[in-house]
């Protein structure tokens, strides 16, 4: 196959940027997209030009490494797949594919396709987790829990971290990988003691990272390389209504840490 | 060197309480004043971080990603063991151990194997706790699988994706120690050496990936937490970033390396597709449970998967190994794949390959049921080769998946440099010549939380804190070294790229030092290694700087480790003139083509001590001695 590449470059985090085009030939279709990548930087380091440089790591969808919009769309044209697992027989023999890296204002680009997404880490550290010391915990089967709520907390807790969710959002809103979580840990009875001061918390530092707020466009729903639905969005919100419109509700201490 | 396994005394089931009450401990208004190291945030590091945290000491922690959750721990599939006994099929923590130890083919410590599956059972309780969502049963208790080469169900999972859950976990813990100021964080920054003063571990040298600055970090004592050498063939189902960097580093400074030759080929993996390929995917082994794997009868047969009668297919592990069938460990399984396509049995391009078939299981339990156990790992195998697995057979072929060698390292997960601990996949403990399934994430956990934050309190409690800062001449002296390194693998400007050289390693590595290994191959590959080495060090072309974010760079640093690497693995595997589990050599197999061991003469862990460039490593050998299961020729038939 015939490609025509434009490709984001950025030297920095200061510098401008501008697409540049690259023409290949000798695609196999059998190729993952960036394997495709791989032989344009190889070609590109013998020309002693600077390689392109992307996040990737697992290749195989699970790191949530890999990061690029391709033709508009993040992660690329297939459904539930990320750009690792993306191959390159979902392209016709002359296309043109543009690829950029996630464009929000909480994620930097650091250079060329690759971006700062430490805001994630933040929003984790605000409240994404059970606390429990090593140690501390008690028999597994002691605490008995559903199938369906098990299974449920498991569709959330699938996220990868990614960040195509933000990367798709016309506002850069980080609700779906925040509600993910809030809702990994608030469906199960562990993440309960914590579970209103957890929402609070963490929709707090989302919004001090400066990504924009939910409008209902579904689009990170659609660009999810795990599916994760937004009705987790609606289940944050309504924890979040809850502990901020009715916290006689929930007991005070649970509110303690706020 | 000296390679004290510091054993506690004592019957095998009191030698872990025994030694946690010997162990001293650091007053805890005190922990605070020491600083730890821990470079790598895979299950074993972030565990470790966590944990080391909550004690109340002070935690620095390192990774080259851009965050500590995308550590290759993520991409584990199948489950963790733990010897729960919740199935009531007779599980205990002797049988876990017996089961390790002998699916180990003998060459792991029998004290830290038993430790391993007594702490086993406290990890499935913390991830549980942590809001790890396992697999459960419509009464809400935990469920189980069998899992390749047991014949228990302990294994626990979270559908395909155990890892990731696992990690997600320990992740979790450890954002919550960074935010409450116990662990510093530097993600993008890769460790470069390792510095000692007066022979102890005192600190790192790091580059910061997104500016490219040399800088030291000091501690009180430096955890290695950084993962398997699968890498140093290329093609692996490791993630692309995974290298031998920190471990090499260390062990040129010291540390012993034990075992290199004892890597794991794991039998299911996508075949490769093209020259341009990157990596290799694993399929995960609980596929075994369901899938049947044959070849047909005919060599050279074409016929399509569904053409083929039953009476022309030859299930060769059902065949070879009626009573544990498609179960077989894992370096069995790999090897009789190999068997078959070396005979011309094999499938799909080029012949390698052979059939995982789900048919019997899809007409036996539904479409629905092969869906709910394995959906995502079908849908992955589709979106890679094209072809729909419910259809026709899956094509597999065995692929590097991990090492079990590593650092060597004694019954406190210290190795021979005081103060510098290595846990998980990078150091050797505790699974001998070969690693059963859903054992690697136990390990990661069980050293990263319930036995590292014992050891390390011991080695600390004897240690002044501080004292100590990046202006002393270790530090400098280093600094200067990484930098010269640096500056020297930019200026070469030759004519060929850093993966060029990987690929051909890679291919020296899996044709002479892979599934099968011979005298001969060994003897050319520790000829060819070096000419590459220094074909590298001439002609290697990286493009870009220093002083930015440079992949070239990083990855040149890491395959010139590899291009030393690779040749004492070769070296491990020639002097070990035995089979033992995933290391065949061709000259050492019974009649019936299986590893054949030597132990009045290879009962022992090869510690390879760093003697300079131009001078040989020394081999020193700790001997194994097994009280409790004993040595006999394992048997799967």
């Amino acid at each position: 196959m015939k490609i025509t590449l434009k490709v984001w470059r950025q030297k920095n985090n200061q510098d401008t940027g501008r697409f540049v085009q690259y023409v290949r030939d000798n695609v196999s279709p059998d190729m993952s997209f960036l394997e495709m990548l791989d032989v344009l930087n190889e070609d590109l380091i013998a020309k002693g030009e600077v390689s392109v440089a992307f996040d990737h790591d697992c290749r195989e969808g699970i790191c949530g490494s890999c990061s690029m919009v391709i033709n508009g769309r993040a992660h690329g044209p297939r459904n539930l797949t990320t750009a690792c697992q993306l191959h390159m027989r979902e392209f016709s023999d002359g296309d043109t594919i543009c690829v950029e890296p996630w464009r929000a204002k909480a994620f930097p680009v650091l250079k060329d396709l690759v971006v700062d997404r430490s805001a994630f880490d933040r929003i984790i550290q605000a409240g994404g987790f059970i606390s429990v010391n090593t140690g501390s915990a008690s028999d597994a089967n002691l605490t008995l829990i559903s199938k369906e709520a098990s299974d449920a907390s498991f569709d959330a807790a699938a996220c990868i971290g990614c960040g195509a969710c933000v990367a798709a959002c016309p506002n850069a809103s980080a609700m779906l990988f925040t509600a993910a979580k809030v809702s990994h840990l608030g469906l199960l009875p562990q993440g309960q003691p914590e579970r209103y001061t957890r929402v609070m918390n963490m929709v707090e530092q989302m919004d001090n990272e400066g990504f924009g707020a939910c409008t209902n466009h579904g689009e990170c729903q659609e660009a999810c390389p795990k599916g994760i639905s937004i009705g987790f969005i609606a289940r944050m919100n309504k924890d979040y209504a809850k502990a901020t419109l009715c916290p006689t509700e929930i007991s005070s201490d649970k509110l303690k840490a706020q | 060197m000296n390679l004290n396994s510091n054993i506690p005394s004592g019957p095998i089931e009191k030698k872990w309480d025994q030694h946690r009450f010997d162990l001293k401990l650091v007053n805890p208004a005190n922990k605070r004043k020491y600083t730890v190291i821990v470079v790598g945030t895979g299950l074993a590091g972030a565990s470790a971080s966590a944990s080391l945290a909550e004690l109340g000491y002070n935690v620095k922690t390192f990774c080259f990603q851009d965050s500590p959750r995308r550590a290759h721990s993520i991409a584990a599939q199948g489950g963790i063991n733990a010897a729960k006994n919740y199935k009531n099929d007779g599980d205990s923590i002797y049988r876990l151990f017996y089961d390790t130890v002998k699916g180990g083919d003998f060459r792991a410590r029998e004290a830290n194997v038993f430790r391993l599956a007594q702490v086993s059972v406290n990890i499935i309780d913390q991830c549980v706790a942590q809001g790890v969502p396992f697999a459960r049963e419509y009464g809400g208790l935990l469920d189980n699988r069998s899992f390749g080469g047991a014949q228990v169900s302990r294994t626990f999972y979270a559908r395909g994706q155990t890892g990731q859950q696992l990690l997600i976990g320990a992740y979790q813990a450890l954002e919550r120690q960074i935010a409450a100021g116990g662990v510093k964080m530097y993600p993008r920054t890769e460790m470069l050496d390792l510095v000692l003063v007066e022979g102890k571990a005192k600190g790192i040298v790091v580059r910061d990936l997104v500016t490219g600055k040399i800088e030291s970090h000091v501690a009180d004592a430096v955890v290695l937490a950084t993962g398997g050498y699968g890498n140093v063939f290329y093609l692996s189902t490791n993630a692309k970033g995974c290298n031998v960097t920190a471990t090499w580093r260390a062990h040129k400074k010291g540390a012993g390396f034990a075992n290199p030759c004892f890597t794991q080929i794991h039998p299911t993996c996508i075949p490769v597709s093209g020259e341009y390929q990157s990596k290799l995917t694993l399929m995960s082994e609980s596929l075994r449970n369901d899938g049947r794997i044959w070849v047909p009868k005919k060599k050279g047969d074409t016929r399509s998967p569904d053409q083929i009668p039953e009476e022309d297919r030859d299930y060769y592990l059902e065949r070879r190994y009626p009573s544990f069938g498609n179960l077989v460990p894992r370096d069995v399984a790999s090897r009789a794949a190999k068997e078959r396509c070396d005979s011309g049995f094999g499938v799909g391009p080029g012949g390698l390959g052979v059939y995982l078939d789900f048919a019997a299981s899809i007409k036996r339990l539904g479409k629905e049921a092969i869906e709910e156990r394995y959906g995502n790992l079908f849908e992955m195998y589709e979106r890679i080769t094209d072809e729909n697995p419910y259809k026709i057979p899956m094509r597999i072929y065995p692929a590097v998946h991990y090492t079990m060698g590593g650092l060597w390292v004694d019954y406190n997960l210290m190795s021979t440099i005081p103060g510098l601990y290595v846990i998980g996949e990078a150091n050797f403990s505790d699974h001998g010549a070969n690693r059963l399934g859903a054992s690697a994430l136990m390990q990661g956990l069980a050293d990263g939380y319930f036995i590292l934050p014992y050891t390390i309190g011991d080695y600390l409690s004897k240690q002044t804190p501080g004292g100590l800062d990046t202006s002393h001449t270790a530090f400098k002296n280093a600094e200067s070294e990484v930098t010269t390194k640096t500056n020297k693998l930019l200026s070469l400007n030759g004519k060929r790229t850093v993966d060029s050289f990987h690929k051909e390693l890679g291919k020296i590595m899996w044709d002479e030092c892979g599934m099968g290994r011979n005298k001969a191959g060994l003897e050319k590959a520790l000829k060819n290694i070096p000419t590459l080495r220094e074909e590298f060090w001439k002609n290697v072309k990286i493009s870009g700087s220093g002083e930015e974010l440079n992949q070239d760079l990083e990855r040149a640093g890491r395959v010139a480790d590899f291009l030393e690497f690779g040749e004492l693995m070769c070296l491990d595997a020639y002097t070990r003139e035995e089979s033992c589990g995933g290391h065949f050599r061709e000259e050492y197999q019974t009649p019936e083509g299986e590893a054949l061991r030597n132990d009045d003469k290879f009962c022992y862990s090869a510690v390879w001590e760093y003697k300079g460039e131009k001078t040989a490593p020394v081999l020193h050998k700790e001997s194994l001695s097994f009280e409790h299961v004993h040595l006999t020729q394992r048997s799967y038939k």
